[in-house]
């Protein structure tokens, strides 16, 4: 640590973070627009602007920008003096010439950096009288909003969108005081993560097109802590209600997980939750119809259903651990079964294997800090989104340390930039298609699952001559291996991610016999497998059984009633093998929160709630226990899957039923229960959690029309509902005092009012928030455990005769279920293909968007053809979890024929 | 008087060709240099005490040693020739561009053999097209020699030259803007440090240089740095190309002695005022450089002495106003300049310059107020050098603040009488 001394005050500052960090991490106010804390500093704004003094003696000082001044000893600062604060509020008032001063009408406002850093510098009336500059605005697609006469040109959307997001089809045009940020034309800004422009832009110019759909002030929305549910890697967010509807979703700031930023999937499929599908009464089938009946006979029904004996329950990835439990209890642990495909499960079951025997999961930030990395098999962009951003940073730590041996600060972002060009550190994507990673990759290679499995092997082996040898590797992908292994070997802090993308246990072993390897040789190797589902990981540890055999069961008239928790069945089996289980049951119980395939047949449909209005505890893939919060009370009889289910164990009677009450005694059952999920009791305070003996409030204390919101319905000011399940109200009222970063339900300080206010909550900027980051690792193999190779190297691929190997081929926006749900995610979502290579697709005579029959066992449909130059000879790819086929299992050979 | 730069050209205006560089003792410092170590030729420049003729007057030798030498220096390394000569009111790099093209590319070969750089560019301005074809004949033929190329001369080394055309913008001349322009982005300056020294184009060592400074390059190779220094009246070694423009009888450049006089310059050769106009003050090198008057006029045309005269020497070549042109209307045209070639980065630049252009077609139209020139003033202040991000806005600043100094009188009789006197006849 360094000393340094700011308007004759001492502090002690990290040396090498520059000195607006310093000044800010210490609670220091100092306005700033182009400066990032995950982006660095270009010293573009000038706003920062400070005055630093040679000496004790020296009264006259020199004006600096703080973001481009490193830390030294002992330096001399001032931000209060007089001089420099009248240049600090000449920057803005130049900055402020031509914005149209639209705060009433405008989407940011109330939640504005610039508002923020205007009043901060003390800038009132425009003095400017000549003509403002003026734009027109460009659409962009269903996610963003475009304002440029709000620009005040401090460049930070293309130094996310371009320089940190990779993104190619938006940049600034035009110079001077005309700088214009947009695209050459009109159209769907194409990168994956654009919706972080919303929170980047310190003004209006980027705002969320769907939150403008159903418009609420930041100050007028009830928020709560909750985890994204649209991937397994369990991204912190923040979610915004009013009037019963959800109104947006932003970033959550984990050190370990998302940092600064989330997917567009993420931010943007929380929609689902305001659907017309909704189901928000419980229901039963009376004369072939489904109907709405009382709560307490749907309770009565299931209930009597369970009393009777022989039920199964059919668990969810995308389910709490609570809830899952809940179902587990109510049927018997021998009648819990995963609500996901048994190859998944096989799949799912090697994952949490592996990593159990390590390597730990890697967070995010261990990626991002990752001097090489390989990503085996997995197509990260579409499985894990957020992953591919770290991927991207990843790249670029061989030139971070190369930047600072030569003196360069790591966070003088430019000169970093300059100085690596486009040469980037080691990346190798093995995939069976293009991946979006590709265009900073040092290799790629196409190839059929096992294929890539071999390539793994094959770099294991030459990390390691005690790995299983790969026998008739081809020359060229023997020498790829070999310097694929050469630059693991040759890093630091090497990374190995792969997943469930291509479905292969192998290839999930390779990757991880690889990060074996690494570790073998002392590598601290960051290993990282993507999942699918928010509790993806959660519902493998609760070691349910797999669904096969819950078909089983109901053949042998072991299964008369069959409760499905929050899943359509139809997205995990074929159609005739979900038919076959519901036709064997007497009784089928669903719970969930939409309508689906799976709810259509349904005897009893109850009512359960979406992310938004419930409470629980999920498992990210990184093995991190994180709980997410309700941000409203479930309206009419709609309630947590855990609570419905308590409520029949109580209704039977039963130990458990009578003994859970709310949440915390959910966890604690889990946590008794599962010795691996012990720790979950400390991934966030329990409901009986106060501070100084009151609750946290989801309501900011600007929040307004609470006593007349509802005055059209009654003119008394309801009360506030409880909250029995966490240490959150549904009010205004608490303790100014900020809460433990995993009940943190807003961002927002004094004169700091939108999101850049997190700055104020972290130990240092851009490290940890105080008190720790929210969740708990679950996954942390003993220290020094060796873990063996998995020897299963398979056979070569090799291509068949009139059939393909049908590989899924995972989209951001549509292949995920919920997400799917919401409008603006489903205007980008793909329509349903078939791909093939061309020279596949020329052997079958077929072009491009010709009509194609695709023949599996399962199911068969018509699909256009889209040519994919990249994918293998034999391999063919289908969209996962959209279009007709969406229920089987891939991969699996099948038929290919054109239709005459 | 000698005048090394510019003797070889010649009078009708033709370049002069390789044979007849040749003939007149050219690339015979480049042979030289071919025997010198890269040290030894950054010692003679540094003792010849020249210094950057862009305009900032950096000591030249000082800034090659900065570069990292030897077998574990990043490669390639660059060599660039700026000559993107685009500040108003400057020609002098065109002289000798189109005039003696080889003595560009002999200065280049010995500064890229100081630097150990094996790759250059001559990144001259899009509008200079009869200098880009001479440039282009010249790189041919020096090619062709093998005086380009693979094993330069027989020496071993390589440099390979090359010519790109700007797309023009002011902001191409400054240094890292130019980088940036010449690797294909938007020409925006970038933070020093680090220095194109040690990470400049495409992230390499790199030494950027005005066209003039390396044409100097030569002789003093071949001469020496004692005799270098003794061409100059001053400190600063060498000669200067001058030049003047405005209503003086014979506008025009000159190669005359570092540190020759104002007085001298203007009237000597530059003729005098033309007859009925009246000298009122001089932008003594291009159009961001402060206002110098009357009483200037005996200083000495050096860095150090126009420094303490309250400007700078610039580029050298003035811009005279005089007493039939109004000097509010000839600073709103530069501002207008300024402000137009503000790349956009920083906010003092690209807002400060533009309202000030604002400002001062409103009291040249007659719209001003006396609180304009308190906020002209400030835009100077806001746009001092180090509260911006790069020198363009420090330079648009000189000419206004000291036009605000010494033609005060005259922007306030533009708000008192609402009109401007030279426009609407006196």
């Amino acid at each position: 640590m360094s000393k340094i001394f700011v308007d004759k005050k001492a502090y002690e500052v990290n040396p090498k973070q520059n000195l607006l960090e310093a000044c800010l991490g210490h609670g220091l106010d100092l306005p700033y627009f182009c400066w990032h804390p995950a982006m660095g500093s270009v010293g573009a704004c000038r706003q920062c602007a400070v005055k630093v003094y040679r000496d004790e003696n020296d009264t006259r000082g020199r004006i600096v920008m703080a973001c481009m001044t490193p830390i030294t000893e002992n330096m001399l600062v001032s931000i209060q003096d007089p001089e420099v604060k009248d240049f600090r509020a000449g920057i803005i008032e130049g900055l402020m010439m031509s914005h149209p001063h639209d705060c009433p009408v405008c989407d940011e406002g109330g939640e504005c950096h610039l508002q923020d850093m205007t009043v901060m510098s003390g800038h009132n009336y425009r003095r400017y009288e000549f003509r403002k500059r003026t734009f027109r605005n460009q659409y962009l697609g269903p996610l963003l909003n475009h304002e440029m006469n709000r620009c005040i040109q401090c460049y930070r959307c293309t130094r996310f969108y371009n320089e940190y997001a990779g993104g190619k089809d938006f940049g600034p045009q035009v110079l001077r005081n005309l700088v214009y940020f947009g695209r050459a034309e009109d159209g769907v800004l194409e990168n994956e993560f654009s919706g972080n422009l919303v929170e980047v832009c310190p003004t209006g110019v980027f705002t969320d097109k769907t939150l403008k759909q159903h418009y609420t002030r930041k100050w007028d929305l009830q928020m709560a802590p909750t985890v994204c549910a649209h991937c397994a890697l369990g991204c912190n967010t923040t979610a915004g209600e009013r009037y019963g509807t959800l109104r947006r979703i932003v970033n959550r700031y984990n050190s370990q997980v998302n940092g600064y930023f989330l997917c567009d999937r993420g931010r943007f499929g929380y929609e689902h939750v305001n659907s017309a599908r909704r189901i928000r009464s419980a229901r039963a089938r009376r004369d072939g119809q489904l109907a709405d009946i009382p709560k307490a006979e749907a309770l009565d029904r299931f209930s009597s259903f369970a009393a009777a004996g022989k039920m199964i329950g059919i668990g969810s990835p995308r389910s709490s651990l609570e809830a899952n439990f809940a179902l587990r209890a109510l049927v018997g642990p021998e009648n819990f079964y995963a609500g996901i495909s048994d190859a998944a499960h096989r799949l799912l079951g090697e994952m949490l294997a592996i990593l159990r025997q390590g390597p730990a999961p890697a967070s995010l930030l261990q990626i991002e800090h990752a001097d090489a990395a390989l990503v085996l098999g997995e197509d990260v962009t579409n499985v894990a989104p957020r992953m591919a951003l770290t991927l991207r940073q990843t790249v670029r730590q061989v030139w971070l340390d190369k930047a600072e041996k030569m003196r360069i600060p790591r966070w003088q972002d430019h000169a970093v930039r300059e100085l690596a060009q486009k040469d980037h550190g080691p990346l190798f994507v093995a995939s069976p298609y293009a991946t979006r990673l590709d265009d900073v990759a040092t290799e790629t290679h196409r190839a059929a699952p096992d294929d890539i499995a071999r390539l793994g092997f094959a770099v294991a082996h030459i990390l390691d001559s005690a790995s299983p040898e790969v026998p008739g590797l081809p020359e060229p992908v023997r020498a790829q291996a070999e310097r694929i292994a050469k630059a693991l070997q040759e890093a630091a802090r090497p990374a190995v991610v792969s997943g469930v993308s291509t479905g292969s246990v192998a290839v999930v072993r390779a990757a991880a016999d690889v990060a074996r390897a690494l570790a073998k040789a002392g590598k601290p190797v960051a290993f990282a497998l993507a999942m699918e589902e928010m509790n993806s990981l959660g519902l493998a540890m609760m070691e349910p059984k797999p669904l096969g055999e819950a078909l089983e069961a109901a053949r042998r008239g072991d299964a008369q009633t069959v409760v499905v928790l929050e899943n359509d069945l139809y997205r995990r089996a074929p159609a005739e093998t979900v038919d076959a289980l519901i036709g064997a049951a007497a009784h089928v119980v669903v719970l969930d929160s939409l309508e689906g395939r799976t709810t259509e047949k349904a005897e009893l449909l109850l009512p359960s709630t979406p992310f938004a209005e419930a409470d629980g505890t999920v498992v990210s893939s990184e093995g991190r226990a994180q709980r997410f919060f309700r941000v409203y009370p479930p309206p009419g009889d709609i309630q947590d899957a855990w609570r419905w289910l308590a409520d029949v164990l109580g209704l039977l009677t039963r130990p458990e039923g009578l003994s859970w009450k709310n949440l915390d005694d959910l966890v604690e059952a889990v946590a008794r229960t599962f010795p691996a999920l012990e720790r979950i009791r400390d991934a966030a305070p329990r409901a009986s959690f106060r501070i100084a003996g009151a609750k946290i409030p989801r309501q900011p204390h600007r929040y307004s029309g609470r006593t007349s919101m509802l005055a059209n319905i009654a003119v008394s000011e309801p009360k506030p509902p409880e909250d029995p399940d966490s240490a959150l109200s549904f009010t205004m009222e608490g303790a100014p005092v900020e809460p433990p970063a995993a009940l943190q339900p807003f961002f927002w300080t004094g004169g700091w009012n939108s999101i850049q206010s997190v700055n104020k909550f972290q130990e240092e900027i851009a490290g940890p928030l105080r008190g720790g980051d929210a969740g708990v690792r679950l996954i942390e193999p003993a220290a020094g455990s060796a873990p063996g190779y998995l020897n299963t190297v398979p056979a070569a691929f090799t291509p068949r005769s009139a059939e393909w190997l049908v590989v899924a081929r995972h989209h951001i926006f549509g292949s995920e279920e919920l997400s799917a749900n919401a409008p603006a995610i489903a205007e980008l979502s793909p329509k349903p293909y078939v791909a093939l290579g061309a020279e596949d697709a020329a052997s079958l005579g077929a072009a491009e968007g010709a009509a194609v029959e695709v023949k599996l066992e399962g199911g068969s449909a018509r699909l256009p053809l889209r040519i994919e130059s990249g994918l293998p000879r034999g391999v063919a790819a289908l969209p996962a979890g959209l279009g007709p086929l969406d229920g089987i299992t891939l991969p699996i050979w099948g038929r290919i024929e054109l239709t005459r | 008087m000698e005048t090394p730069l510019t003797a070889k050209i010649r009078p009708d205006g033709e370049m002069i060709d390789l044979a007849a560089y040749e003939r007149a003792g050219g690339y015979q410092a480049a042979r030289k240099a071919m025997q010198m170590a890269p040290q030894e030729i950054i010692e003679e420049v540094k003792k010849s005490n020249l210094r950057g003729r862009g305009g900032a007057g950096f000591p030249t030798g000082q800034k090659w040693s900065f570069v990292p030498l030897g077998a574990d220096a990043p490669r390639p390394k660059y060599l660039v020739a700026n000559g993107d000569e685009m500040e108003p009111g400057t020609f002098k790099d065109r002289v000798l561009l189109e005039g003696d093209p080889h003595e560009v590319i002999e200065g280049m070969i010995i500064a890229a053999r100081a630097i150990e750089a094996e790759r250059g560019y001559i990144f001259l301005r899009g509008e200079y097209t009869d200098a880009g074809q001479r440039i282009g004949r010249a790189l041919h033929e020096a090619k062709e020699k093998g005086y380009l190329g693979k094993n330069i001369f027989g020496s071993g080394t390589d440099f390979d030259l090359r010519l790109h055309m700007s797309g023009g913008r002011y902001m191409c001349g400054e240094e890292t803007g130019l980088l940036n322009a010449l690797e294909g982005k938007r020409a925006n300056p970038r933070a020093k440090p680090p220095f194109p020294q040690v990470s400049g184009l495409f992230g390499k060592p790199t030494i950027v240089q005005n066209i003039e400074t390396l044409c100097n390059v030569p002789h003093i190779i071949e001469k020496g740095a004692e005799w270098f220094q003794k061409l100059s009246l001053t400190g600063d070694g060498g000669t200067k190309l001058y030049g003047a423009s405005g209503k003086v009888k014979k506008p025009g450049c000159w190669e005359l002695p570092m540190g020759t006089p104002l007085r001298e310059l203007l009237e000597k050769y530059a003729g005098g005022m033309q007859d009925g106009v009246q000298f009122r003050g001089l932008l003594p090198g291009g159009a961001s450089t402060d206002f110098l008057t009357t009483e200037h006029l005996d200083v000495p045309m050096d860095f150090t002495s126009v420094a303490k005269a309250g400007s700078r020497l610039g580029t050298g070549t003035m811009i005279i106003l005089d007493d039939k042109t109004c000097p509010v209307g000839m600073v709103h045209n530069l501002e207008h300049f300024f402000a137009q070639e503000s790349c956009g980065w920083c906010t003092p630049c690209w807002s400060g310059l533009h309202w000030a252009e604002e400002i001062l077609w409103a009291i040249e139209t007659g719209r001003g107020t006396p609180a304009d020139l308190e906020r002209l003033e400030y835009i100077c202040k806001m746009t001092a050098p180090g509260n911006t991000f790069c020198a363009l806005a420090p330079g648009a600043a000189e000419p206004l603040q000291s036009a605000l100094k010494y033609f005060r009188e005259d922007f306030e009789r533009h708000i008192r009488e609402k009109r401007c006197p030279w426009r609407d006849g006196q």
